[in-house]
């Protein structure tokens, strides 16, 4: 039997790819609207990528934002609960005091909101100085008492009676920071293990598959406390910072370096990279025109979804007292207070750092997704 | 003799895809027919809807499609005809009807056998499913079928797993599955485009010995002119989701109507006197579904393409016989006449 | 099959190694010798230390020696006699105080292993067959905060609620300190069990051989348990080797949370009191532990799925 085929069919496929060739320059500035176009139709991504955006304000204007510093205390204020905003209409806002009884049993001080006392408080009011991203000298703070000696707790004291709004929002830097310098680090880790692993392909691959599995098999909380616990004790609070971030990239590098990785070997065989070898490129610029744009969406997506998981990391770490130290602020250093049941009763708004956590890590992870759903425009 | 009535009638079947990017219409309008004991084949380019009007007539389009309109007549013998188009794909009649009384066999073998389980536990429950058989009843059945579909050592293959065979023997295997419970219409989708040039004779061979020896009727799926001259009895020719031409398979090779038609076979390489002479090819592209061009959605295509008639106006439908017509305004005595006025 | 698992076996070895490895250098890491900090702290305390012990001490670890030889000695203690060394602050061996409190470990991960699949498995069933729809929504919900959410948040928000709410206590070994400990580490790998389970499932379900099935009659139901469910059961037992990790890491923090008498809590005090031999060989062995579940799983995976029993990937 002469098997002949339908030629027309091969024809118009041959046709189809060269005109795939002539559409790629075209094609690479398009992907990034394109990638923008399908990330804004998913909402929860939009409204992961707003929340984002504040929780970074916050950071960058932290001392202005926080109404004291994060070493102010008074301790006649201990775990003193919330108090309310008021609004009066005539002299502007104010908050009641306290009134303190001491247990006769335990000695410590219960705390009563005082309806009669007003303490007046007010935007951009004169507090403590500061200098603004470590430059510009200040002292106005977005709110606070009229008087800097009067007590003001909107989201109430800690144990030694410590502003907590305060130190929430000077931590949100740390926690935030945190996420991004380790993930930096971990993304050069990232690529150069993933890339020479997807590019060189054979024993390479295969040793460093094998070191990337290790990483992946052993439990990480262990070893970061492990880790973290060998740190010397004299180290200063940034040492610490810095050491903290390298124990995280360490391991958080390993799922980069798999993502990476992978799409090295699924783009060498996309067909539009071949089409591109075909039309004639040259190898750097298969790489750079056609194969980089359509990685880097990919990886802005792993990236975003690797910060969270470190926030989480040092939450952990820094909540069981192994990863940051007081001075040093973090949303984990502040939840190392709510140790125990018996404080939460006591003082439930300890609990807030949490989260603080819950909301940047969920913001986070949205973003994440929309990302990595919308860098694949062509599927779906 | 009079034509009894076909075993399936497809009329004016319209399968529609909603898709977020908007409407594909990939059937739209297809009619055809298949008589008892005939094989039809319907040819045409790739995407031109033949999956989609296959899997239509067992309720098995993929999630955004819809059967739009039009009617699947389903006439068993001595049973009251059933439309197949208002069947709830989900429906229990349905399920009877597939596998039991229409089977399919798929262009991609290997994937269309589980790897999880063994040949025999596939084959065993396509058997089951249709026929009152016990286990060991319905293990012998499937020996049988195997053996009839030209599987050597069939009994030990019934306890391999799909990866341990070629293509040609899954393909093979599907068609034993599709003889489970001797059906009356077998649809074979392209099921020799996935293999190499000699397996496909074979599976070709096959195929027409068992529906000499089952006298089932075939509607078979190709883009191969080759294996239509090889099997078919009746030919329809498909473009962009209607059907252009029907007829016998001789009428269509020796006598195309349709330019489209005409220029199928034009571009068949031919052995021998033709030889070394540059192919024809049809110029452009096959246009997507979802933007068809107005009028005859061949007409941008068409080198007979009258202007003002053929991009306005549908082409009209032409009966030349029972199962021979076309659907081309070339063919059209009043239309024709019309045209030429139009050119003068 | 056995081939497999020999090969398997025999890839264990190198990552066995680098945890010892990695252990050790966490024992070593502290600046000075531990049996010098452990002397001070001593004497400080107004206690004597008899020299003659020391030297013992001394040889038995072989300080002084360069670190191979010392890991050489650590190493073949452990392999050889079952000998992890002592724990300075508690005067026992290590073997035996890991051993009171590695039985409520496992049994603990062990548990909170069989909540997420009971939790997952139906859900993540649910969210493919009914892609979009509420329930789906639901779940994907859920599955975010599971994984926004840190373990020892969600213990601590139950042990407040049990406390306040209905005015229970939850510390140390009680059945609610225990159920709260196993639904905590449960819910934590849930999220990306559901996510895995209705990713593949939704990519097994446009498969053809699901069309084909469909096309010989099987009801929809027996469709989906049958293939599908059948092929997507096999990456979820591989998320044993992801969820194992998290889990094992959790249930550090969490124990420590709840005050329960795994080895969580020991580890984070030898960290503390710079205990390293103790410290060391509780991560030695979590870790080791962790590999062998994972190498489990795998055997596990291999012998449902028929492509790796009979060598054909
Ligand atoms: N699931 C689907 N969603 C959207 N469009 C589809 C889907 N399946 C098929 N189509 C469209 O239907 C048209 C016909 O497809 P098909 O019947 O598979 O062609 P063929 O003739 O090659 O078998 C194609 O152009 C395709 O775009
Ligand atoms: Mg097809």
């Amino acid at each position: 039997m002469t098997t002949v085929l339908l030629d027309a069919d091969t024809t118009s496929s041959v046709e189809a790819g060269a005109e795939t060739g002539t559409k790629n320059g075209r094609r690479t500035a398009k992907q990034w609207r394109l990638v923008w176009w399908k990330f804004r139709q998913h909402k929860l991504a939009m409204v992961g990528l707003v929340l984002m955006f504040g929780i970074y304000l916050v950071a960058l204007f932290a001392e202005f934002l926080a109404p004291f510093g994060t070493s102010t205390f008074n301790s006649e204020y201990t775990y003193a609960p919330p108090q309310r905003i008021h609004v009066d209409w005539g002299e502007g806002l104010y908050v009641h005091g306290y009134t303190s009884t001491i247990d006769e049993e335990t000695f410590e001080p219960t705390f009563e909101v005082d309806e009669s006392q007003r303490i007046e408080i007010g935007l951009f009011v004169k507090g403590e100085e500061y200098e603004l991203f470590g430059l510009i000298p200040w002292d106005r703070h977005l709110i606070g008492p009229e008087d800097p000696g009067q007590p003001m707790y909107l989201l109430g004291a800690d144990r030694n009676g410590h502003d907590l709004l305060s130190r929430l929002i000077h931590g949100t830097r740390i926690s935030m920071t945190i996420g991004l310098v380790g993930v930096a680090m971990a993304l050069v880790l990232g690529i150069i293990l993933g890339g020479v692993s997807g590019y060189f392909g054979g024993r390479t691959d295969t040793v460093i598959q094998r070191i990337v599995e290790f990483f992946m098999s052993i439990p990480g909380i262990p070893l970061w406390m492990g880790l973290s616990a060998a740190l010397p004790h004299e180290w200063g609070p940034m040492q610490r910072y810095f050491a903290i971030t390298v124990i995280l990239a360490v391991i958080g590098w390993t799922d980069m370096a798999r993502v990476v990785r992978g799409r090295f070997l699924s783009l060498r065989n996309e067909e539009f990279v071949t089409s591109a070898r075909l039309d004639g490129s040259g190898r750097p610029r298969v790489i750079y025109r056609h194969m980089l744009p359509s990685f880097t969406s990919h990886l802005i997506a792993s990236v975003t979804l690797s910060i969270p998981a470190m926030i989480l990391a040092e939450t952990s770490l820094s909540f069981l007292g192994l990863g940051l130290q007081d001075p040093v602020v973090s949303w984990g250093v502040l939840l190392q207070d709510a140790q125990n049941v018996r404080v939460l009763s006591t003082a439930p708004w300890l609990m807030l750092p949490g989260v603080a956590v819950i909301v940047a890590v969920l913001a986070l992870n949205f973003v994440g997704d929309g990302l990595r759903d919308a860098a694949d425009p062509y599927k779906r | 003799m009079p034509r009894e009535d076909p075993l399936l009638e497809i009329s004016d079947l319209r399968t529609h895809f909603f898709t977020r990017e908007g409407t594909v219409r990939a059937v739209d309008g297809v009619s055809l027919t298949v008589p008892r004991g005939k094989t039809v084949c319907v040819v045409g380019e790739s995407g031109c809807g033949k999956s989609v009007t296959a899997r239509s007539v067992l309720g098995l389009v993929d999630e955004p499609g819809r059967i739009v309109s039009g009617e699947i007549w389903w006439r068993r013998r001595g049973q009251e005809p059933v439309n197949l188009a208002q069947l709830g794909p989900r429906s229990e009649e349905m399920r009877r009807v597939r596998g039991g009384e229409i089977s399919m066999v798929f262009q991609e073998p290997m994937a269309s056998l589980s790897p999880m389980y063994t040949i025999g536990d596939q084959l065993v429950e396509a058997i089951r499913m249709h026929l009152p058989l016990t286990q060991e009843q319905a293990r012998e059945r499937a020996t049988d079928l195997l053996r009839r579909a030209g599987i050597p050592r069939a009994e030990e293959r019934l306890d391999a797993y799909s990866f341990q065979l070629s293509g040609g023997m899954c393909q093979r295997v599907m068609i034993a599955i599709a003889l489970a419970a001797d059906p009356a219409l077998l649809i074979a989708d392209e099921p020799t485009t996935a293999l190499d040039v000699t397996t496909q004779a074979r599976i070709i061979d096959l195929l027409r010995d068992l529906q000499a020896e089952t006298g089932m009727s075939v509607l078979f799926i190709t883009h191969d002119l080759g294996v239509v001259a090889e099997i078919a009895d009746e030919v329809v020719v498909m473009y962009l989701g209607t059907v252009v031409e029907r007829g016998g398979v001789d009428e269509i090779f020796h006598d195309p109507k349709h330019p489209y038609t005409n220029a199928l076979l034009g571009s068949i390489p031919r052995m021998g006197a033709g030889a070394g002479r540059r192919l024809a090819t049809i110029r452009g592209n096959v246009p997507h579904p979802s933007d068809r061009p107005a009028g005859c959605p061949f007409h941008p295509r068409c080198d007979a393409a009258i202007g003002g008639v053929c991009d306005v106006s549908d082409p009209p439908h032409i009966v030349f016989g029972e199962a021979r017509s076309v659907r081309c305004v070339l063919h059209d005595d009043v239309h024709r006449s019309s045209a030429a006025e139009v050119r003068a | 099959m056995l081939t497999y698992i020999g090969r398997r076996c025999l890839y264990m070895v190198p990552t066995l190694f680098a945890i010892s490895v990695v252990a050790f250098a966490i024992i070593q890491l502290p600046p000075g010798d531990f049996l010098t900090s452990w002397v001070t702290r001593m004497e400080s305390e107004g206690e004597k230390v008899d020299p003659a012990m020391l030297e013992g001490l001394r040889e038995r670890y072989a300080l002084g020696d360069p670190f191979y030889v010392q890991y050489g000695k650590w190493i073949s203690g452990i392999l050889f006699h079952g000998d992890f060394g002592e724990s300075f602050e508690f005067g026992r061996s290590v073997t035996s105080l890991v051993l009171d409190r590695l039985p409520w470990s496992i049994g603990l991960t062990v548990f909170a292993l069989i909540f997420t699949w009971v939790v997952a498995f139906p859900i993540g069933l649910y969210s493919a067959v009914r892609q979009y729809s509420i329930g789906d929504y639901l779940a994907t919900t859920i599955g975010f905060l599971g994984l926004a959410i840190p373990n020892f948040m969600l213990a601590l928000a139950m042990m407040y609620i049990a406390y306040r709410v209905f005015g229970l206590s939850t510390s140390g070994i009680s059945p609610l300190t225990i159920g709260i400990a196993i639904v905590v580490l449960g819910t934590a790998g849930t999220a990306g069990t559901i996510r895995i389970l209705r990713a593949n499932l939704l990519d097994e379900l446009k498969k053809p051989y699901v069309v084909a099935a469909r096309a010989r009659g099987v009801s929809e139901r027996a469709l989906v348990v049958k293939y599908p469910v059948r092929m997507a059961l096999n990456p979820f037992v591989s998320t044993i080797g992801w969820v194992l990790p998290g889990l094992v890491g959790g249930e550090v923090i969490v124990a420590q949370v709840l005050n329960l008498p795994t080895t969580g809590p020991l580890l984070f005090s030898a960290l503390r009191t710079q205990d390293m031999y103790l410290a060391g060989s509780i991560i030695l062995i979590i870790s080791v532990l962790t590999v062998i579940g994972t190498l489990l799983s795998d055997i596990l995976l291999a012998w449902l799925d028929p492509r790796v029993r009979l060598g054909y990937r």
